[in-house]
């Protein structure tokens, strides 16, 4: 517990000290969600903001040990941080305190702009909460591989979208169930087993992705 | 005793060597087998069987289609499990063979898709569905592409090869999430026709040719995966001895 609290105060500082790096995934989402807007110009479903949501996430995700790998943090992360899993859940809990959560904080203003309507925004608010954790967490795999080549990018996209697949359709069919005011409480139980699936073994694998990468 | 047994071949498939050696029979007698089957399977299925009442001559298309996606699949079950015996026990031949099988996985999903697209296209009447297998199957093309495009990006083949096989091990638990996932959302791809120990759902008519070109399709691939394995086995093991020996003799 201290482990993790360690991690999660420090990286959390860092990332707040650097204040563009802090808010580049929000403003993002805002971008996007505008973009789409002028694009579509039409009355779109939640689905779509978790559309958006999900490619934020991506590009997030894939920088979250870049610095820690490049100023050597990393491996001494790897060589005291025993066990390595409460380090690990601590640096992605700030990593998703400052990309997922304010997402799904503002989601409901890109829902009214978007879909043109807040009904269900609780819902698509409260999926993605839960949903971006779990992509963070599932994201954060395919980073650790890739964090000693020097070109994450569109590779770790293409290696982790394919696993977003799952929480996509759980979460998005949620917020549209909402929006039509039909029950959700299957697709969000489903959700928070996938959660709950992610929290317990995804640590595991990313911890093992950095030793690979440290060559441990 | 055929635990000995066991135990002395799995080390011997370990030695990269002894398994060059061996394997050249074995692609030559699956290649022989795998066409011959195939040849006879497809030429039942599309010159013999009747058309199919609701489907007409279309059906055909599924004697190439169905062994394909299958075989996928089982491709990607095959990379998984080497890739677990490659991280516990360091097995270099477990790793080639997941560079080896890879691309070839690959190709092999997209002839089911493609496959499936051109079936889909007289029968649904659309090419593409949001249904649980069709989708599935195209995230499994993406899964081989990754495979091969993770490798690329590492630059040193150590590291690739764990990174990889690590990949390999998290994408077989996420196939059949995955799959519920996508089965869950939309379905319109009609059930398994064939289940293990329920009578099959498809006239016998259909049944023959398809099981044997299942079979065929086997064959034939496990003998391309062999004989990429070989190249990778000559490719990786340049400066051994003994491949010099053989690249001298022959």
């Amino acid at each position: 517990m201290r482990l993790f609290l360690t991690q999660f105060r420090r990286d959390l500082l860092i990332a707040i000290r650097s204040r563009s790096d802090a808010a580049n995934p929000l403003v993002f989402f805002v971008l996007a969600t505008l973009l789409l807007g002028l694009g579509a110009a039409t009355e779109l479903t939640p689905g779509v903001i978790w559309v958006l949501a999900l490619f934020a996430n991506v590009l997030a995700v894939e920088g979250v040990f870049r610095r820690d790998h490049d100023d050597g943090t990393l491996e001494q992360l790897l060589i005291h941080a025993q066990p390595l899993f409460p380090a690990v859940m601590g640096k992605l809990a700030a990593h998703w305190a400052l990309s997922g959560l304010p997402v799904a904080v503002l989601s409901p203003v890109a829902a009214m702009m978007l879909v043109g309507t807040t009904t269900g925004a609780g819902v698509l608010m409260m999926t993605l909460c839960i949903g971006t954790l779990a992509l963070t967490l599932l994201g954060a795999i395919g980073s650790a591989l890739t964090v000693a080549t020097g070109r994450g990018g569109l590779l770790v996209a293409i290696l982790v979208l394919p696993f977003y697949v799952p929480v996509l359709i759980f979460g998005a069919g949620a917020s549209t169930a909402a929006m039509l005011g039909e029950p959700v409480a299957f697709q969000l139980l489903a959700l928070s087993a996938l959660l709950a699936g992610c929290l317990t073994a995804a640590p595991f694998a990313v911890g093992k992705a950095l030793a690979i990468s440290q060559e441990y | 005793m055929t635990m000995g047994w066991i135990k002395t071949t799995f080390h011997k498939a370990g030695s990269p060597r002894w398994f060059f050696a061996g394997s050249r029979r074995w692609v030559i007698g699956l290649y022989v087998v795998g066409a011959l089957l195939i040849v006879a399977g497809s030429t039942w299925g599309l010159g013999f069987v009747p058309p199919e009442r609701l489907q007409g001559n279309s059906v055909r298309i599924l004697f190439i289609h169905a062994p394909a996606a299958h075989l996928a699949e089982a491709i990607y079950v095959a990379i998984a499990i080497a890739g677990f015996v490659f991280l516990v026990w360091r097995m270099k031949m477990a790793d080639m063979l997941i560079q080896a099988a890879a691309p070839i996985g690959l190709v092999v999903t997209v002839v089911a898709l493609a496959t499936g697209i051109i079936w889909g296209i007289p029968t649904w009447g659309t090419g593409w569905v949001w249904d649980a297998r069709t989708v599935s199957t195209l995230l499994l093309a993406f899964l081989f592409f990754g495979l091969v495009a993770l490798r690329e990006a590492i630059g040193r083949p150590d590291r690739a090869s764990r990174a990889v096989a690590l990949l390999a091990l998290v994408g077989v638990v996420n196939i059949p999430i995955i799959k519920y996932s996508v089965d869950w959302f939309a379905t319109l791809h009609q059930p398994p026709s064939i289940e293990i120990g329920k009578k099959p759902a498809i006239a016998a008519v259909f049944l023959w040719p398809l099981a044997i070109n299942v079979l065929g399709f086997y064959c034939f691939v496990a003998g391309v995966v062999i004989a990429a394995l070989r190249a990778r086995i000559v490719e990786r093991e340049a400066g051994a001895q003994w491949v010099r020996d053989w690249v001298m003799k022959s």
